[in-house]
């Protein structure tokens, strides 16, 4: 018997399922290319290229970039290039912090026993057992309280004021990336063979020098995709930066849900496209960082 | 100081604990015990908490009011349980039709050939990871009256010569359950690979060998065996599902609202953080009773990490 062999009903299941999980995406890019400036139906490919933008009616007839018109329009927009600005770098900024602590945690709780350890075990598995919002609220009530308590005391005005913004985004992305890096890295440990750090510490290297050196060293891989994959949920996330930004920490997911609600012009479907391609790389480099993984492991 | 660090093995743990744990200790759990304490108080003219201790946002929710026809002094206004049981019943649907859809495609690419799994996986990978609203506008798109399923549906029916006028599918219930369910399906697919894959094919072997047909093999041997995959799914799947408010938002209008969009109004529009706490806390304890109910009964997969 073929272990390989399926059925035709799987083999029609399975092209119906990606057919599913596709269609919207190659509707998404083609629209990207829109003549039709309201973007409610395809009005064809802009034609050609010329100097300046030439409308007829609402359908773009030439431009500049032509087919890409849209694309050049998102190049333009400020806006965009804020949100994409604070997106990054509250992404950089919370994944270094969420990979340090959380890998540190790991090890605690993989390597360690101490009085904690359970309550510190519970509070990693809090986020995966609740929904966000509860999460997104609960912070925001934390926040507004504690600074409208800080700014009454201090009597702070103006730009003295504490409020939301980047610093508090950020350390909510903070929270609920930590317990994904450390469940990552802890699985790492888990498949660890200590013989190397017994070596090392019969050939004299004490604890310190054997961390460095030996342990560090192999979970290395297993830090990066907890990285990596911390770093995807801070660019993705919607709901809890919905509830913590403020005036000037606007991120993408924001931008794109704040357009929505108003004017659709194919701009929204051009920057859904490049951050698709984006998406598109990221995902690829982490299943090469993680076949060379499990390629170095076995 | 540092010598006797160095020989604490218990200090050391502590220490390596120690930043994550008080990062979650303060953006988690008491964000949470304020919630509690929030969800009792009452809100002040002016959209503030006056902290006091009073059932009253839990007893709205539960249907008491005060505005009622004829001169009642009290009546059952169904308004808010009728919010709560639409989302139960949206998250509970979708995660039928999720695991449906999310099955036969997870079993197709654990019996795939090994060198061919990694490629369909990653076609699973990239509509996870673009971006949430992005998807939930993508369908805003396709399900619109001039959208491309209703231009489809016009091309098909004209061939047939039917008469066809375009359907009115955005802001339904029904566009809002095709929206969780696509936003959704990665994260059940995945676990359920993730247990298929580690059924040995000996077993199948050894089914074939005891007389089984396909059929039976798949109910009685695969089935069974890839139980915590769709355990760790449901999940994945039924705890956002039940807190999400962009999809209804987006998909549904002002026509589907769920206890999502009821707590995010609280916190925005209408500006009254103890009810909005109050609902928060009931949407968490009904996921929770739904989890420990579910989990006792099927056992906490732990495919859980892998999504």
């Amino acid at each position: 018997m073929n272990p390989f062999r399926r059925s035709p009903f799987v083999i029609a299941a399975a092209i119906l399922v990606y057919t599913f999980l596709y269609a919207p995406i190659i509707g998404l890019i083609l629209y990207s290319f829109n003549a039709s400036r309201a973007n409610v139906t395809f009005e064809g490919f802009i034609p050609s290229f010329s100097e300046r933008v030439v409308m007829e009616g609402s359908l773009v007839k030439s431009a500049p970039c032509g087919p890409f018109h849209w694309y050049c329009d998102l190049a333009k927009n400020d806006d965009v290039a804020e949100a994409a600005g604070n997106t990054l770098t509250i992404a950089f900024t919370a994944t270094i912090i969420a990979t340090t602590i959380g890998t540190m945690a790991a090890l605690a709780l993989q390597r360690y026993n101490f009085k904690m350890k359970p309550f510190s075990q519970l509070a990693l598995y809090i986020p995966i057992v609740i929904p966000e919002i509860v999460m997104g609220i609960g912070i925001l009530t934390l926040f507004s309280q504690f600074f409208g308590w800080i700014n009454e005391t201090l009597n702070l005005s103006g730009d003295a004021r504490l409020s939301l913004g980047m610093a508090t985004v950020t350390m909510s992305h903070i929270a609920f990336m930590v317990p994904f890096v450390t469940l990552v890295v802890q699985a790492r440990l888990q498949g660890f063979d200590k013989s190397y750090e017994e070596a090392a510490m019969d050939l004299g290297a004490n604890e310190w020098t054997t961390f460095r050196r030996v342990t560090f060293p192999m979970i290395v891989p297993g830090i990066m995709s907890g990285a990596l994959l911390a770093f995807t949920l801070s660019l993705d996330d919607f709901v809890i930066t919905f509830f913590t930004n403020g005036p000037g920490s606007t991120t993408l997911p924001i931008y794109v849900y704040g357009l929505l609600r108003r004017i659709i012009t194919p701009q929204v479907n051009a920057l859904s496209t490049v951050w698709i391609m984006i998406v598109f790389t990221a995902v690829l480099l982490l299943q090469i960082l993680q076949s060379r993984d499990s390629k170095q492991h076995s | 100081m540092l010598q006797r660090l160095r020989e604490n093995k218990s200090a050391q743990g502590t220490l390596l604990a120690l930043p994550t744990t008080v990062w979650l200790f303060v953006l988690l759990i008491i964000p949470l015990i304020l919630t509690l304490i929030v969800s009792f108080g009452r809100r002040s003219p002016d959209g503030d908490v006056i902290y006091t201790f009073t059932f009253d946002n839990y007893i709205r929710l539960f249907g008491y009011s005060t505005d009622c026809p004829e001169g009642q002094a009290a009546c059952f206004d169904p308004l808010y349980v009728n919010i709560l049981g639409r989302s139960l019943s949206l998250a509970f649907n979708t995660t039928v039709l999720v695991i449906s859809l999310a099955y036969p495609l997870a079993y197709f690419i654990a019996r795939a050939h090994p060198k061919k799994r990694n490629l369909y996986l990653f076609m699973v990978l990239i509509p996870l990871w673009t971006n949430f609203v992005i998807r939930v506008y993508a369908w805003m798109m396709l399900l619109r009256k001039e959208g491309a399923i209703n231009i489809i549906l016009g091309w098909v029916m004209n061939a047939l010569n039917i008469p066809f006028t375009p359907l009115e599918m955005l802001y339904t219930p029904g566009a809002v359950l095709v929206g969780m369910v696509y936003e959704f399906l990665p994260f059940m697919i995945l676990p359920i690979y993730t247990s298929l894959e580690k059924i040995e094919t000996s077993l199948y072997e050894a089914a074939a060998d005891l007389g089984a047909n396909s059929i039976k093999t798949f109910l009685r041997v695969t089935l069974p065996l890839s139980m915590p995959g769709v355990v760790a799914g449901t999940i994945l799947v039924f705890i956002p599902v039940m807190g999400t408010f962009i999809v209804s938002d987006i998909l549904g209008g002002r026509q589907v609202i769920l206890v999502g969009n009821l707590i995010q109004r609280q916190f925005l529009d209408a500006r009254d953080p103890t009810f909005g706490s109050a609902a928060s806390l009931i949407l968490m304890i009904m996921t929770l009773i739904v989890t420990y109910f579910y989990t006792r009964k099927f056992g906490f997969g732990e495919e859980i990490v892998v999504a």
